[in-house]
This record gives C-alpha cells, structure tokens and sequence, in this order.
C-alpha cells in the first residue's frame, strides 16, 4: 500500500518534469546517445529471454535428422509434426500431465483456505499471542527440517506413493501468508465494526464482508500457489515411484534424465539417432508443457508484480 | 523474498509500542458492540487472557489447523533433526531409537568428500551471489531511464517470464542449447572449432549454472528495485541538477543511496540462503562426470541420505548446513543493521 500510493505520486511529481529538464539541457545530446545505447541493450536483453523458448519450439517442429546435423536454430527445419503426433499418442504423458492438473487443483485449493484463514486472523492487531503466533511462521523461512527429516515424515505418515505427500507439505507458504495479512491489515476497518455492531460473528465478518473485498488478492495468491504446484517436480521425485501417479515435470526429468546418462555413457556417441530423437521429444513435451503458463502469464504478470510489491513492504 | 523492514517510513505498518496505547481507546470502543466490559475499557492495560479467549474465540478457531500444519510439517522435522544424534532404523521411530552422541558429526568432519562438497558450495554459491546480485541492480537502472512505457512493458514482461517456469523446464533448455548439436555448439563449429559436450566437463559446470541462474531471475530480481527507485524524491535530481551533476553522478549520489535500503535487505536475503545453492538445479544438472565441480552439500546429503540410505549420517549434514545458513543470516542482519541501518527486522 505505502509503495502504491508513493508510486503514484513519484509518477505525477516526475513526468511533468523531466522534459522540461532535458529541453536544451547541456546535457541533451549525450542524453539522446545514451537512449539509444540503453534501448539497444535491453533489445538485446529481450532476444537472449526469448531464444530458448524460439530454439525449443523450432526443435519441435524439425525433424530428427535436421536436429541431429545441427541445423535448427531459429526456424524448423523439415517442418512436420509427427513428433507432436507420438508424444500425443502416448498415454502415459496424458495420464502424468492429468496428474499435474489434479495435484495442482486439489494443492491450491488446500493452500488457500489455509493460508486465507491463517492471514485473516494474524491481521487483527488486538489479537492476544498474534505476535507469537507471527513468529512461529516467519522463524520456518529461516529454519526448516531438511530433507532428510521430512522424508522420513513423510514416509512415517504413510503418505507416500499418494497424492498428499505433493499437495499437503507445500499448504502454507510464509510468502504468501504475509502478502495476505498485509493485504487484510490494509482493508478499511470502518466496515468490519460496521459489521460488528450489527451483530456479525468474526467467521461472519470474515466470509461476508473481508472475502468479497478480497479478490485481487485471492486471485494473485491462487496463481502463486498454482505456478508453484504446476512446475514442482522435486516432492513427486522423492516421494513417488510409481510412474502412473507421477506429474508432467516428472516424466519430462525422466525423458532429460535418460538422454543424459546416455551421452554420459557414450553409448550415444556424437549425434547419434537416439540422442537428436530425444532431443525432439524433449522438446515436444517442454512445450506442452508450459503451454498453460505462458497463455495465463500475458493476464496475471500484473498480479504477481503487484503481490511481490504488497508483502515486501513489511507486512 | 520476504517482508522488509527499512528506515523508510512506513505509517501503515509501524506500531510502535506507545502508539498502542494512545489508540487504545476508540479500538476498543468499536470492537466491543456488545457491551459486554465497559470496566476492561478503563484498566488501559492489556484485557485478561479469558475475556480475551472469550471474545476472538473464533479467531483462535480458525487457527487450529494451520497451527497443527505448522507443528506437523515444519516443526516436526526441525524436531527430527534429532536423529543426527541418534541411531535411526528405516520403519522405526522418527525420532531415532538410541543417543549416539556425536558419531555422525565426527563421521562427516572426518569425511574428505564432505570438505571437497563443502568448498564446492562455497564457491558455487559465492559466484552465484557475486554474479546475480547485482546484475538486477544494474538492469533496474537500465529500465528506470527508459522513457516510453510501452517498451518498458514489455521489456520488463519478457524479462520476468523465465522466472515462471519449472526448474525442469529451464535445465532442459540448458541441456539443448548446450548439447553436441545446439546452438552453443553450432556457433564453435561455424568458427572453425569442435564441438564441446559441455554438460559433460566438469570445468564448464560453474559457468553453465551460474549463467542460467542469470538468465532465469535477473528479470524478476528487478523488481522490487524499480519500486524502490520510484521512491526516491524527484527535488533531489533538481538540486543535483542545479549542483551541476550529470547524468552519471545523479545516479551515483542520488539514485543509489535512494535504493540502498532495499539493495542492503535483499543482500542479506542473499547472503542467508548462500549455500542452499539452488539444489535442485544442480540434481538436474550434475552427472558423475561433473561431481567433481558440481557435486554440493544438498546433493551429497541427498545421495549419502535418501539415495544409500544412510539417513542419519545425512540429516547430520543437513542439520549443519541449516544453522550455517542460520547464523549467516542473523549475522548479516545484525551487521547490516549496525553499518546502513537496514534490517529485516
């Protein structure tokens, strides 16, 4: 909220200023060089971001021989799709990339009525023990368990080999927990005892009157906790072994995995048949899968920006 | 990333503990429709714990199970760091079956593989920090003299995508640019070189991780700079002005003293998590070929713990490598607080 409103003001104090500054300024043609050199970096800049996603997708669409003669860089080379066509054809990927679809719904929304919950009562100030109750989270970002420990919890817990073991240990981000509270803590408060005189319960402030006014912020926390369940591949990794029950991230560290240990053996030697196939594969499968993020990112690169901006301005 | 608490002003969320009592009584006045103590109003102090419990019994409910949460998913296994000190059985206890002492401390102090691991994250995690953290610095500075917002935009969009993807997804671009047939190659050949299989030298691995380490969180670390920099009072660019400074020395006086504060907080962010150097990074990236450069104190623990199964020499690794990080942090905090009067809290 602080970063916001100076934000606006910064911009309105600013703008009307700096042309006038630079107009006629000694320094205005040193100033013009200087545009042009810092546009071009950030052009530049702006090309190396996006080459892996253009030589991915160009791989995608080549054909294994072209791959393997090192031929594709920015554009397909033998434009086909059969590739697609078998990566589609197998049942397993559908089945894994199901999974990741499940495990992210059923995580977010876990983690969200946790992590609502949790942030709305640390936002109110009057609350007996709301600072220990602040500590007791915060201290687990600077602390935590380790592997080893939560492995063997988990394991104890009888959660592996299920879709918990994913879903239940990532419930509560700290994060995002204070970017919640901060957010409650700035809502107007005159509503909330507006409530509270006619009678409403805390439970019935909270999903009457603060939820609705909450949605920016629930809808930037949903697309955290979702980008984070959708790319983790690290919890499947360890806690399942059946490959049935594995999301997309998974099977494609399979795929990298296996081409990786096959050059490392040299069984593939240089530009083998085997390797520029998998490297095809791989390709294909990368691109489906951050098919779902790169269509939503357009739309919610706003919201994450401005949550960034919330929770690290003290909460 | 996390909250951030700096000498600038900040109204909405400073309470300081005598401003409490001054807004002690119009609080109380609102949130007591009821009626129910007028007498409580009046003993300025703090209510007694039952009328409290009494009243934000709700609030206490809703708390239960994200309590139990944190007890359970992230206490219990702070706890379970015991079984570095004790003798674990896989299927036994959680909590180990008998003290040990310390043997397993003794057994990784006296293990070559684990200084050879040990100085591998040092130096790892002391490029990457030397490497990304100033480079979103820089780029903020970039991207505040740019004057049309269009181009901004979407610099700034494009710069933040990768930060959105799975670390699974961005090894597998390394594995591909970097292959014998991509593009990295592609270029040495075209010179007249030969092609290097560069996942597979361990001299490479360092430049490859800390490169796609840029390449992935140079846009997103950006960020919470250009808040800052927005912040930074525009009269002060005037009288730089009128001082006669020039574009450079304007940013040098003016521009980065104004950020320092958020430059000193994310220093120590860094600084904190310096060796948990991006583990999963590297398990995707390293192969036994590379262990040599690679291999860091994340991923030996994993190897020696979940792979060998010898879990309690491992949690004895990961226990040590956890209050490092610890003191790293509580000591960069209390320095920084100290010299630049910034700190986390």
């Amino acid at each position: 909220m602080v970063i916001q409103t100076d934000l606006a003001k910064g911009v309105k104090m600013r703008r009307p200023r700096r042309p006038s500054r630079l107009r006629g300024s000694r320094d205005s043609r040193g100033y013009k060089i200087f545009t042009w050199v810092n546009s071009s970096l950030l052009i530049v800049l702006c090309l190396i971001m996006l080459y892996p996603f253009v030589t991915v997708l160009a791989q995608s669409f080549s054909s294994p021989s072209a791959i393997k003669a090192g031929m594709v860089s920015f554009w397909p080379v033998d434009f086909n799709i059969d590739t697609y066509i078998a990566v589609a054809n197998n049942g397993m990927f559908w089945r894994n990339y199901g999974n990741t679809v499940l495990y992210t719904v059923v995580g977010t929304i876990i983690a969200m009525v946790l992590t609502t919950s949790f942030a709305y009562v640390l936002a109110k100030e009057h609350l007996r023990g709301r600072k220990i109750l602040i500590g007791l989270a915060v201290f687990t970002m600077f602390f935590n368990g380790g592997i080893v420990p939560n492995y063997v919890l988990i394991s104890s817990l009888g959660m592996k080999n299920t879709m918990w073991a994913l879903v239940i240990p990532g419930a509560i981000s700290v994060f995002n927990l204070l970017v919640m509270k901060s957010f409650f803590e700035n809502l107007p408060k005159d509503l909330e005892e507006a409530a509270q005189i006619d009678g409403l319960s805390w439970i019935g402030i909270f999903a009457r009157i603060v939820l609705p006014l909450s949605k920016a912020v629930i809808a930037t926390m949903v697309l955290f906790y979702s980008v984070a369940f959708w790319n983790d591949w690290f919890a499947a990794f360890l806690y399942l072994d059946r490959s049935e029950l594995f999301p997309v991230t998974l099977f494609l560290r399979n795929l990298l995995a296996g081409a990786s240990s096959a050059a490392t053996e040299g069984a593939a030697a240089a530009g083998s048949t085997a390797t520029a196939l998998s490297a095809n594969i791989q390709s294909v499968t990368m691109i489906l899968t951050v098919i779902p993020i790169l269509c939503v990112y357009p739309f919610v690169q706003r919201h994450f920006v401005s949550g960034i901006m919330l929770g690290s301005v003290k909460g | 990333m996390t909250t951030i608490k700096t000498e600038q002003p900040n109204p909405a969320a400073a309470h300081p503990p005598g401003g409490r009592s001054g807004r002690g009584a119009p609080d109380q006045v609102g949130k007591e429709p009821l009626g129910q103590s007028r007498r409580v109003k009046k003993s300025a102090g703090r209510r007694p714990l039952r009328k409290a419990i009494q009243r934000d019994w709700q609030l206490y409910a809703l708390v239960i199970v994200p309590l139990i949460f944190l007890a359970i998913f992230r206490y219990a296994p702070m706890l379970g760091n015991v079984i570095a000190f004790r003798r674990f059985r896989p299927g036994g206890n959680i909590f180990g079956d008998e003290w040990v002492g310390l043997r397993y401390v003794s057994m990784f102090i006296n293990d070559p593989v684990f200084w050879h691991v040990f100085s591998n994250t040092v130096i790892l995690g002391g490029l990457t920090l030397v490497v990304c953290f100033p480079l979103p610095i820089l780029l903020a500075l970039l991207l505040n003299e740019v004057r049309k917002k269009a181009f901004k935009r979407i610099v700034q969009s494009i710069s933040y995508l990768p930060h959105f993807l799975s670390i699974v997804i961005i090894v597998g671009m390394v594995m591909q640019l970097l292959s014998l047939q991509g593009t990295a190659n592609q270029i040495i050949t075209a010179l007249g070189g030969d092609a290097i299989p560069f996942l597979q030298r361990a001299e490479w691995f360092r430049v490859i991780y800390v490169g796609s380490e840029v390449w992935q969180t140079v846009g997103w670390g950006t960020i919470l700079y250009l808040a800052a920099l927005t912040t930074v009072d525009a009269s002060l660019y005037e009288a730089a002005e009128i001082d006669g400074a020039n574009r450079w020395r304007q940013i040098w006086h003016v521009t980065l003293p104004g950020i320092r504060p958020t430059m000193m907080t994310l220093l120590i962010l860094n600084i904190g998590t310096f060796l948990n150097v991006g583990f999963e990074k590297v398990l995707l990236l390293y192969n036994p070929l590379t262990y040599s450069t690679a291999d860091v104190i994340s991923t030996y623990l994993y190897r020696v713990g979940l792979v060998s199964n010898n879990l309690s020499y491992a949690a004895a690794i990961g226990l040590f490598q956890a209050l490092i990080g610890l003191v790293m942090v509580l000591s960069a905090n209390f320095i920084s607080r100290r010299v630049v009067g910034a700190s986390l809290w």
